[in-house]
């Protein structure tokens, strides 16, 4: 009983390939990628993009703990709805992420209830509190893909050196949120021009900058495998550059937000446009893009970031950081970088597929025959607007609603079932 | 989004809607003590989230004097402290049909954050570290009342800049009006951007330099209270940013010294110069009445009645 989706433009990074195609799926896996199939059952993908299903290697679904937020469920269906296939949950729920019992609930919600696959990424310190070790091995064992004290940095070098040595062993990358928090401290906002016009404390650049290559350096003591999330600043940018250049295996995402919008594209004063990293200055984002475009950074995460309207609707200095991401992603990252012609089609599919795949050595994104059969169906013309009120998500906390994108997802296939189509 | 029509800045006013509220301010002297029916059966509500004396007395005072009525409510004593949040809070006073609210609070925006969502016009007293826009008023009518026109005045601007709303609001005040202004404090207190959110800015870290030829020294409380850190040795900030009688040597001669108030004498401004015939400490605080006279007049007369 295949299913075969015909006439697309099928682009598999992973092999290189870019062409005109048809793609079988059968019994949850890949068949085969060529012309001329025939199937039961047959979706015609003419004028669209057929992509290996995209990886959201970075958000947050609020479960447990926070379940009015988001649920694993629903978390998933918004990600079903954004184009993704896969998403990695980062640990900073409540319980946090950091022994084996939490990996395993968060795999057992998601297999009964996510649309989408899970990889749960567990925390690199107890409570990630940043000074005592979690239990790694177990979570890793239990299904965890990485680990990360995402929403906090590892302030304890030391502490960090020992994760890295130990992560090492297991051949998983150490994620770090990098932000220094005696520079950053009380910070809103970027700091700059914007946040001394508006009379909002801010978060210097610096405050990334320092930790990346605090990091940088203790990858190359320790030889681990080195993540850098969300990044957004120019010099760590270049300082990412540098590692891979001295062959150091460090590598970068950056968020569809960063790529798109600065400081001062913000809404006076409106808690949709804050977030950490903050949006930064003009000059930051030309530097991201640029390294998307130079392979500095790898991959495209969302950072996906619920809060209820209880949260964000509050004086700016007040309200939580973080915003939506996953239903917006495609066609924010394909308005900045694929419609401005500073990246290729199979250039953007890559960043959403084989990048993180083989950050997080996944065995997915790729439409190789005999791949779990995750499929991503997109275009890159249809004219649509975003209306949050219409999320998936169980928050309301996006920058873009209201918005119209050229190009977005049109079908979401997981293990070969549909799991969204628009 | 619905459009202002309160009163949240400085800096989105135009040099001609400034322009006319300071010409209409010089009509209502506080020294006439006759009230004024010119807002008679209007509500006017003081909320303040941060302790004040001047401002709040100042704005119900000039609002008595108008006719309107007042109510005051400060935080403490609100719905605040019962964990409402500041939308609820905000929406359920303009359920009461009140004609403005002026408000004061701490986070910068507060005000603009909550236009979005109130037909209510809001008057902002000062939010966070950001704007103060009727000081800024009330200290242009305070140097214009010395005779000069704001064009080409070398104003000095001494102190917390970067806590500071009332320099914020001066700096577009004065620049909109085509002054030169000087901003002077410890580098950690004068971020470097400042040169650049209005025309006409020159910054130092010298207050002699500031002081020189200045036609205005406007001092500036240390504002501790904003300040999470010690971002300068405290013991040594008088000796380097406390304005004396010997700065005012190097000033023009008919120099003025303005304060927002409250002062600390010995901390940032020395006694001596705080009580000298160069003060207009206690004229800012007359004035300060009759700018916020033509500001409440201006609100409220675009709104029904």
């Amino acid at each position: 009983m295949a299913f075969v989706i015909k006439n697309g433009r099928v682009i598999d990074p992973a092999s290189g390939f870019d062409g005109i195609a048809d793609v079988a799926i059968e019994d949850g896996l890949i068949r085969e990628v060529g012309e001329g199939l025939s199937g039961a059952e047959v979706f015609d993908a003419s004028g669209l993009i057929v992509a290996p299903g995209f990886i959201d290697m970075h958000v947050h679904l609020r479960e447990p703990g926070f379940e009015h937020a988001e649920t694993i469920e629903s978390g998933s269906r918004a990600a079903a709805a954004g184009g993704f296939t896969s998403i990695c949950p980062m640990p900073n729920t409540s319980p946090v992420n950091d022994n084996a019992t939490v990996t395993s609930y968060i795999i057992e919600k998601a297999r009964r209830h996510a649309v989408v696959n899970v990889f749960p990424i567990g925390a690199i310190t107890k409570d990630s509190a940043g000074e005592e070790l979690a239990a790694i091995g177990s979570m890793l064992e239990a299904g965890a893909v990485a680990i990360s004290d995402d929403g906090r940095p590892v302030m304890n070098a030391r502490v960090m050196r020992r994760a890295m040595e130990f992560a090492r062993s297991f051949g998983i990358p150490v994620i770090n949120h990098c932000e220094d928090l005696h520079l950053s401290a009380g910070g809103d906002m970027h700091e700059g021009f914007e946040s001394v016009r508006r009379g909002l404390r801010g978060i210097p650049g610096c405050s990334e900058d320092v930790m990346v290559a605090r990091d940088i350096l203790l990858a190359e003591l320790t030889g681990a495998r080195y993540h850098v999330a969300h990044i957004s600043s120019r010099h760590a940018v270049d300082m990412v550059a540098f590692a891979k250049a001295r062959g150091l295996a460090v590598t970068a995402e950056t968020t569809p937000h960063h790529l798109a919008l600065a400081d001062a594209d913000m809404i006076p004063y409106d808690s949709n446009f804050k977030m950490k990293p903050p949006l930064r200055s003009q000059c930051d984002v030309g530097a991201v893009v640029a390294g998307v475009v130079s392979g500095a950074i790898d991959a495209i995460a969302t950072d996906h970031a619920p809060h209820p309207g209880s949260e964000k609707m509050q004086e700016f200095e007040k309200c939580p950081f973080g915003i939506l991401g996953l239903e917006t992603a495609i066609g924010v990252t394909l308005e900045s970088l694929v419609h401005t012609g500073k990246i290729s089609l199979i250039r953007f599919v890559e960043l959403f597929t084989s990048g993180p795949a083989k950050i997080l050595g996944l065995k997915r994104g790729t439409l190789s025959p005999g791949a779990p059969a995750d499929v991503t169906i997109f275009s890159t013309d249809r004219e649509w607007t975003y209306d949050v009120n219409k999320s998936f998500s169980k928050s309301r906390n996006s920058p873009f609603d209201g918005r119209t994108f050229l190009g977005g997802p049109v079908m979401t296939i997981v293990n070969g079932r549909v799991a969204w189509s628009g | 989004m619905r459009v202002p029509h309160g009163l949240l800045g400085i800096e989105d006013l135009t040099r001609e809607e400034i322009q006319e509220v300071l010409d209409r301010s010089r009509n209502f002297q506080p020294r006439d003590r006759g009230k004024l029916d010119l807002l008679r059966g209007r509500m006017v509500v003081n909320l303040f989230f941060e302790a004040s004396t001047r401002t709040r007395t100042s704005f119900e005072i000039a609002a008595k004097r108008l006719g309107a009525d007042t109510i005051s409510i400060t935080a403490q004593a609100s719905s605040v402290s019962k964990g409402e949040s500041l939308v609820d809070t905000l929406n359920t006073l303009a359920a009461m049909r009140p004609d403005a609210i002026i408000m004061r609070h701490a986070a910068s925006g507060a005000p603009h954050f909550l236009q979005r969502y109130l037909d209510t016009p809001i008057i902002n007293a000062g939010d966070g570290t950001h704007e103060h826009p009727t000081q800024a008023l009330l200290d242009a009518r305070t140097i214009l009342d010395r005779g000069a026109a704001l064009e080409g005045l070398r104003v000095a601007i001494i102190g917390d800049i970067a806590h500071s709303r009332v320099a914020r609001s001066n700096v577009y005040l004065l620049s909109k009006f085509g002054a030169q202004i000087v901003l002077c404090g410890p580098a950690s207190l004068l971020p470097v951007e400042l040169q650049r959110i209005a025309p006409g800015i020159t910054l130092t870290t010298n207050m002699r330099e500031a002081i020189c030829q200045a036609d205005v020294i406007m001092m500036l409380r240390v504002q501790l209270e904003r300040q999470h850190e010690a971002s300068f040795p405290a013991s040594e900030y008088f000796q380097f940013y406390g304005l004396r009688l010997e700065h005012l040597e190097l000033a023009r001669p008919n120099v003025i010294v303005m304060h927002p108030g409250p002062i600390n004498r010995g901390r940032e401004i020395s006694s001596e110069v705080a009580d000298s015939q160069r003060s207009v400490i206690l004229s800012q605080v007359e004035n300060g009445i009759a700018v916020r006279m033509a500001v409440l007049e201006r609100v409220l007369r675009g709104v029904r009645n």
